[in-house]
């Protein structure tokens, strides 16, 4: 470990440090940045902006549903905001979060490189991003859309009269945006690591990164081809999905889900990097069962490809092919559970430290366990055709989006956000939140799974009566994750300022990004490291500490 | 991908080539064609969604199709075909001579390359303007009939299938265009003496992506001109 | 050529990578034209079913043919070949599974 060299400017004022961030300054000096840490900074606003966008929309949702009747809002307006929330939510903001914020910032660092392979195509890729987004900000102004995220046809082609075209294109830009992504982190894992820098010395989070690229490169352009098809059946007013010109509109939904559903491993595998990286530091444990971790990120990146048809097992499919599809679908579950058992294996009789990145790591096994578990409920075709459709579908996605992915965000976001400003997060409001996202996250959509369960269908502004006691603890529950989250957009700004300096290594990890000074200087390393020590080498670095440690 | 910028390393100057964040130009050459290998596998996949597409409906609708390729200029695609396939092999003789430090080779076998493609962007929009004319294209245009009024319900199948021709043609003529504008850029650059044998990755990668979409012809062209009538032979 | 010197001079510039000769070139230039020509004439025959598997064939066999020689990948790094697998078994994923569903659509159910 190198910590010896780095211990003299550990609490020296970022500002008084030359770093990424006072290299250059001005407008200009951002926006035609090819500095991987700055486009993540970019990346960073832009997904904070678009979240708040998707969780206005949803408070809005939970505010009708309070009451059985539909009084806020109109059943139309109400159609708008479910799809609206739905693409704000998904296109713009869980797809970019962790690999294009987190991942655009911890990649190259943890590779020992200087920057991602292709720094231009890193920039194009948010310029895509904001364009894309550009297209979603002109939809709610103008008017919305109502088709639900998933653009059915025909209702999507011939019927609905709301901006369907815009929306559509807005995301096929977007998913190039992933793709630039993801062919980045590719070529910058396989051509980039530092030397010494074998492939199983990388942190699971490379692995976890490297996996859901894969993901990002072979699925998006299906979506991408999909949607293109849709604009044009749109315009032409040709049958490409019109079953009465001769077209199949379940093809569409073959189509569509062939994305779609690994779309949920591009959230939830960086999620379980993150999640990999911030259990080994705050337990001080190499992650038990390493390469079984890291080569079920690849498994999963390939069985998430075998699985789409299950969201199709009551829209008319063969039997026969349901049954297969139903079959795979549990295959996924192996190398997930693969994951968890490991994590949980390396936290036994750890001397665990519950800071607030912990904190939110554990809320993220539990939660994900929960949601993949009621997922294996889901591919199972009999159970399946009761729940289709109902709160039971919404309550699983959100506890894997949600309780996986976005609180995996949160935990990677606490973690690296030294690494990232150079300053601390207050400890006792970022614990706070973490209660609260956790708290109110279970209470808004646990009553979910029940209220499916008992029937109440999904995308309605209006519901029976007898479903109300779960609805208002569910808007309850939203109010409760709502402050949760407005909470870390508070302390974590003010932390700029009134921030303490962390130092190169304020959680003493192991790691090439913990080797630099923080924020990391514009070329991430005053020279290139040699590695010659294993991952999560806790043990090694426990050894170091104990004979230069003197705090 | 060149990057004139480079900030650091002043102890001897580096190639002026080589981008900052690279160790040395292998690494550079590595990272361009593997990066552009990883993009080429998206468009597998970009070409292959439509292409499933096709081949739903094409099993769907058999005599539609036969129908629908009958109406193509089959002198027009092959000879297309055979543009491409001469110009796919000036395109790999210009890497060759990128690769062997010979500038006049590159830059010769570059126009030529160019030439070819463009030769392939005129016929294909002859083609084009001939089925605009003869009311094949999709949508509110559309007025083509089989001269057999027996089979005139084929008519929106076979305007399912155009629209499949005019989908997979021109993306792939887009991609034509594409591949003219950077053809031209790297031209500029080779014209230049900017490429030799440690440095020729944009060649390179721009043979790559020309060759695959050479590729998509070779795909295209049975799909599109060349379908045989199942079953009803000589139907029409 | 009169024109091969460095632009560099000083430096001897030799090739990263392997160099194929310009006859394998011409050869496989030669096979993709005399394949574009037999599915021409294949397409004139009434061979009934066997159409389209012959046509597709022969566009597979050019396609890799152009793969290996003018793409270089029969001596690119193995991951080349890894890159290269594996979008078409992605592609192959995408066909077999969806056409799973499509045809045994008509199968009867017990």
């Amino acid at each position: 470990m190198t910590t010896t060299t780095l211990h003299d400017v550990r609490f020296i004022e970022p500002a008084k440090t030359r770093n990424y961030l006072n290299e250059d300054y001005g407008f200009f000096s951002w926006v035609l940045t090819r500095d991987h840490k700055r486009i993540a900074i970019l990346y960073l606003i832009s997904v904070t902006i678009m979240f708040m966008v998707g969780g206005f929309f949803a408070m809005m949702m939970r505010l009708e549903l309070l009451t059985p009747e539909g009084d806020l809002l109109t059943s139309d307006t109400y159609n708008k905001f479910f799809t609206l929330h739905g693409i704000v939510m998904i296109f713009f903001f869980l797809i970019p979060s962790i690999p294009a914020v987190l991942g655009n910032f911890i990649l190259p660092l943890q590779l020992g490189a200087k920057d991602l392979a292709f720094p231009r195509i890193n920039l194009l890729s948010w310029y895509l991003y904001i364009i894309g987004a550009s297209f979603g900000t002109y939809v709610i102004i103008s008017g919305g859309v109502d088709t639900g995220w998933t653009f059915y046809t025909p209702f999507s082609t011939q019927y609905s009269n709301t901006h369907v075209f815009a929306t559509t294109l807005g995301a096929f830009i977007v998913g190039f945006s992933s793709i630039l992504t993801g062919l980045n982190f590719i070529v910058t894992t396989h051509r980039m690591r530092a030397p010494g820098l074998t492939w199983f010395r990388l942190p699971l989070n490379v692995w976890a990164l490297y996996a859901t690229s894969i993901v990002m490169l072979l699925a998006t352009p299906v979506l991408g081809i999909t949607l293109i098809m849709l604009m044009i059946e749109r315009v032409l007013h040709v049958g490409i999905f019109d079953p009465a010109l001769g077209g199949d509109p379940l093809l569409y939904q073959h189509m569509f889900w062939f994305y779609s559903h690994p779309a949920v491993y591009i959230m939830i595998l960086p999620a379980m990097g993150v999640a990999s990286d911030v259990i080994a530091a705050f337990t001080r444990k190499r992650i038990f069962g390493y390469k079984f971790v890291a080569f079920s990120s690849l498994a999963i990146a390939f069985l998430g490809f075998l699985v789409w048809a299950h969201h199709m097992f009551v829209a008319g499919i063969s039997v026969y092919s349901a049954m297969i599809f139903a079959f795979l679908s549990f295959f996924v579950a192996v190398p997930s559970a693969i994951k968890v058992f490991n994590w949980t294996a390396t936290m036994y009789r750890a001397s665990v430290s519950w800071q607030t990145p912990m904190l939110y790591a554990m809320g993220f096994i539990g939660l994900f366990t929960i949601g993949g578990v009621t997922g294996l409920f889901l591919a199972s075709l009999g159970l399946d055709v009761h729940v289709t459709d109902t709160y039971f579908v919404v309550a699983h996605f959100h506890y894997v989006m949600v309780g996986g992915a976005v609180m995996a965000y949160m935990a990677g976001l606490h973690y690296w956000w030294p690494k990232i400003t150079g300053r601390m997060y207050p400890e006792w409001w970022a614990r706070l939140a973490a209660l609260l996202i956790f708290v109110g996250f279970n209470l808004t959509f646990f009553p979910q799974f029940i209220l499916g369960y008992l029937g109440m269908p999904r995308r309605y502004h209006a519901y029976a009566p007898e479903f109300q006691v779960l609805n208002v603890l569910s808007t309850a529950g939203a109010s409760v994750l709502a402050v949760g989250y407005a909470l870390p957009l508070v302390y974590l700004l003010l932390s700029l300022k009134l921030g303490r300096p962390a130092g190169p290594n304020p959680w003493g990890a192991v790691g090439l990004e913990w080797t630099t000074s923080s924020p990391p200087p514009k070329e991430n390393f005053h020279e290139t490291p040699v590695v010659t020590w294993e991952a999560y080498d806790y043990r090694g670095m426990m050894k170091a500490m104990g004979e230069t440690q003197n705090v | 991908m060149s990057d004139l910028a480079f900030e650091h390393g002043e102890e001897h100057p580096p190639h002026p080539f080589l981008q900052h964040h690279f160790e040395d130009l292998g690494q550079q050459h590595e990272a361009s064609t593997l990066g552009m290998w990883a993009f080429l596998c998206t468009e597998i996949l970009f070409f292959g969604g439509v292409l499933l597409a096709y081949w739903v409906y094409r099993i769907m609708y058999p005599a539609a199709w036969a129908l629908g390729a009958e109406q193509q200029n089959t002198l027009a695609g092959g000879t297309n075909t055979l543009v491409l396939i001469v110009s796919s092999l000036t395109m790999a003789l210009a890497v060759r001579s990128a690769q062997l430090n010979n500038r006049r080779g590159t830059v010769l076998m570059l126009i030529l390359t160019l030439i070819f493609g463009t030769m392939f962007l005129g016929i294909k929009s002859y083609e084009y303007h001939a089925h605009w004319m003869e009311g094949l294209f999709p949508g509110a245009h559309w007025h083509w009939q089989p001269k057999d009024p027996a089979i005139s319900a084929l008519t929106p199948k076979v305007q399912l299938f155009m629209v499949f021709y005019w989908g997979l043609t021109g993306l792939h003529a887009l991609h034509m265009v594409i591949g003219v504008g950077l053809l031209l850029y790297i031209l500029a650059r080779a014209w230049r003496g900017d490429f030799h044998a440690e440095y020729y990755a944009p060649v390179e990668v721009m043979g790559l992506y020309w060759h695959f979409v050479d590729i998509v012809w070779i795909f295209l062209f049975p799909f599109l001109y060349l379908i045989p009538h199942v079953g009803a032979h000589h139907v029409g | 050529m009169s024109d091969s010197l460095p632009p560099q001079g000083g430096h001897v510039h030799t090739p990263l990578h392997h160099v194929t000769p310009i006859s394998t070139y011409l050869t496989v230039f030669a096979a993709l034209a005399i394949g574009t020509l037999l599915t021409w004439y294949a397409s004139t025959l009434d061979l009934g079913m066997m159409n389209t598997p012959i046509a597709l064939l022969i566009a597979v066999i050019k396609a890799t043919l152009v793969i290996l020689f003018f793409m270089h990948v029969l001596h690119s790094t193995r991951l080349t070949w890894v890159v290269l697998i594996a979008a078409f078994l992605w592609l192959g994923v995408l066909f077999v599974l969806t056409f799973s569903d499509y045809l045994t659509r008509a199968w009867p159910i017990y």
